[in-house]
């Protein structure tokens, strides 16, 4: 993969520990632009840890120490230089349990663009609108914009946590078992949305669910116990897998 | 069938509880009944809005305006003082202190609370009156000011307490929302965690209003103790409670007097209870809200 343009995350020999816990080992990963990249594995093998590692999520805890490389767009994220404002502002990350803010709809939508100064009001109308657009809200809710978020169904939640990245227009979502709470329909729905979403942003998703990598992803990688065994295009992993222990795995020979 | 001893302290536990529910009803009928007993020589309208307070005068008045004023002027300022200092403290407390410095900051607003009002009394007067009086070139520095700062430290803790607890139990997610957006820590206090933190907020003012309002050896010591109608912080006054602390023992068992402080306690308990009721409401306002999650 010589073109740097093909790759919009690259981790090399990216180590990561908890205090003395080793919780990522050597792990090397390409992620290519606009398209779907998942990742899955048992609980507790590393993926949100990875997932968090790419918008600098694990500085809030105390004791990890990383050390590698990580380029996003071919800068490297780990050094203290970073702009950690601008580093997450353009990758966003969607949580397991939707999280809106307790606030108006409205305003969650807003919220990325008020703290990055933006305080026209022209301005956050528009870019609200375009969000809920896009995550296909607006129909819904165009008159309930002053509505308390958290008075939406689980499911409006969390499609209403993806609007309010998508406002501050970023290049790179993060989505960490984004249908974990949802019922079979909602899931459905959202991966619909993502495939949508995939035309305009890169996203990397962190599942459990076997299915649904299979169904939304383009790549795939399998992680267990902080490496990353095997990586590559989905269909290959999910039919010819080259690793035993991915091949026990997707054939549920593991828990 | 039970065994003895078991029947026994199952007893004893319900009589304890039923104990307290019987001294406040007690408390409360005798207060009443000593309370309301002023209004065969006095009506409530000028009792509540009467402006002189000269209860062995004769013939004697028995106006409580000055003093529910004095007790709100001094209340007022407390909480202008304590809010701000205490909100501030419960955000560095919560979000910003690194643990160490937590700890340390966690047992000194504890020993605030510890310390007995008497003591923050003196050394009012000893510091803090004789500063205003220089400062502000008065005649003397006990005044509704002095009050209201002495105050604000006694208010201090409860205020800090409650509203760092309300912080800390905001849900993470909306914090790891925030920042994962890009915001800085500043925003996401001011922006989100405030906001969801706003009905515990709320009850800590209500509550510390309540511990203000119903202080009274040191507001006796060093407001000055003039019942009369205040019209400046730079101004001695006198408040309710410390109307009934400093009377009580000269007052006629039986007087008009006697029966006014009765009423003054009646209009401190309606008080108390109404600023509870809406702490309370607050805090359960709060509760509602974050179990619809
Ligand atoms: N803050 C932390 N401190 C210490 N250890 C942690 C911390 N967070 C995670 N770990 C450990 O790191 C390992 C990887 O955790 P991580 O959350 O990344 O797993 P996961 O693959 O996302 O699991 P799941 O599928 O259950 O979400 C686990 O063994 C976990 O116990
Ligand atoms: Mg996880």
């Amino acid at each position: 993969m010589q073109n740097s343009k093909l790759k919009i995350i690259e981790t090399n020999k990216l180590n990561l520990f908890y205090g003395a816990f080793h919780a990522l080992i050597d792990v090397n990963l390409q992620v290519k632009p606009r398209m779907i990249t998942g990742l899955i594995g048992p609980s507790g093998c590393g993926k949100s840890t990875l997932l968090r590692v790419f918008n600098r999520m694990n500085d809030l805890i105390d004791g990890v120490k990383i050390s590698g490389s990580v380029k996003f767009e071919n800068k490297e994220i780990l050094s203290d230089a970073i702009d950690l404002i601008t580093l997450r502002k353009r990758i966003g990350m969607v949580f397991q349990r939707p999280n809106p803010f307790p606030l108006t709809i409205f305003e969650n939508v807003a919220y990325g663009l008020r703290i990055h100064g933006e305080g026209s009001r022209l301005v956050l109308d528009e870019a609200v609108q375009k969000s809920l657009t896009a995550v296909l809200l607006w129909d819904e809710l165009k008159d309930k914009l002053s509505l308390s978020a958290l008075e939406l169904s689980l499911e409006q939640q969390q499609r209403l946590c993806i609007a309010r990245l998508l406002a501050v227009t970023p290049d790179l979502l993060l989505m960490d078992e984004p249908c974990s709470s949802l019922d079979p329909l909602a899931t459905m729905r959202i991966e619909e949305l993502m495939n949508e979403l995939k035309k305009e942003y890169t996203i990397i998703i962190v599942t459990h669910n076997m299915q649904q990598a299979a169904r939304v992803s383009q790549e795939c990688g399998f992680m267990l116990l902080g490496e990353l065994v095997e990586f590559g295009d989905t269909k290959q992993i999910f039919t010819a897998p080259r690793d035993k222990r991915t091949d026990d795995y997707i054939t549920g020979r593991y828990g | 069938m039970k065994r003895p001893f078991e029947f026994i302290i199952e007893k004893l536990v319900l009589i304890s509880g039923l104990a307290s529910i019987i001294f406040v009803v007690l408390i409360f009928v005798f207060l009443l009944k000593e309370g309301l007993s002023l209004f065969g020589q006095e009506n409530l309208w000028g009792f509540l809005f009467g402006q002189n307070w000269y209860p062995i005068s004769d013939p004697p008045q028995f106006g409580i305006l000055p003093l529910i004023l004095g007790s709100f002027l001094v209340t007022l300022g407390a909480i202008i003082i304590a809010v701000p200092l205490g909100l501030a403290s419960a955000i560095y407390v919560a979000e910003v202190a690194p643990s160490g410095i937590r700890d340390v900051l966690k047992t000194g607003i504890e020993l605030l609370a510890a310390i007995p009002s008497i003591v923050l009394g003196f050394i009012g007067i000893v510091t803090l009156a004789p500063f205003l009086k220089n400062v502000f070139h008065l005649s003397s520095g006990l005044t509704a000011l002095a009050g209201s700062i002495m105050l604000a430290f006694m208010a201090m803790p409860t205020i800090v307490s409650i509203i760092e607890d309300s912080i800390v139990s905001v849900p993470k997610s909306y914090k790891e929302g925030s920042l994962a957006l890009g915001a800085t820590r500043w925003q996401t206090i001011y922006r989100v965690i405030l906001p969801a933190a706003s009905s515990g907020i709320l009850a800590a003012i209500m509550l510390g209003i309540g511990r203000v309002v119903g202080e009274t050896m040191a507001v006796l010591m060093i407001t000055g103790n003039a019942a009369v109608m205040p019209t400046s912080f730079l101004q001695p006054v006198r408040t309710l409670t410390a109307t009934v602390a400093a009377e009580m023992g000269e007052a006629v068992a039986g007087s008009g007097h006697y029966y006014a402080l009765f009423a003054i306690g009646i209009v401190l308990f309606v008080i108390s209870f109404a600023i509870n009721l809406l702490a309370d409401w607050f805090l359960h306002r709060g509760k509602k809200k974050r179990k619809k999650r």
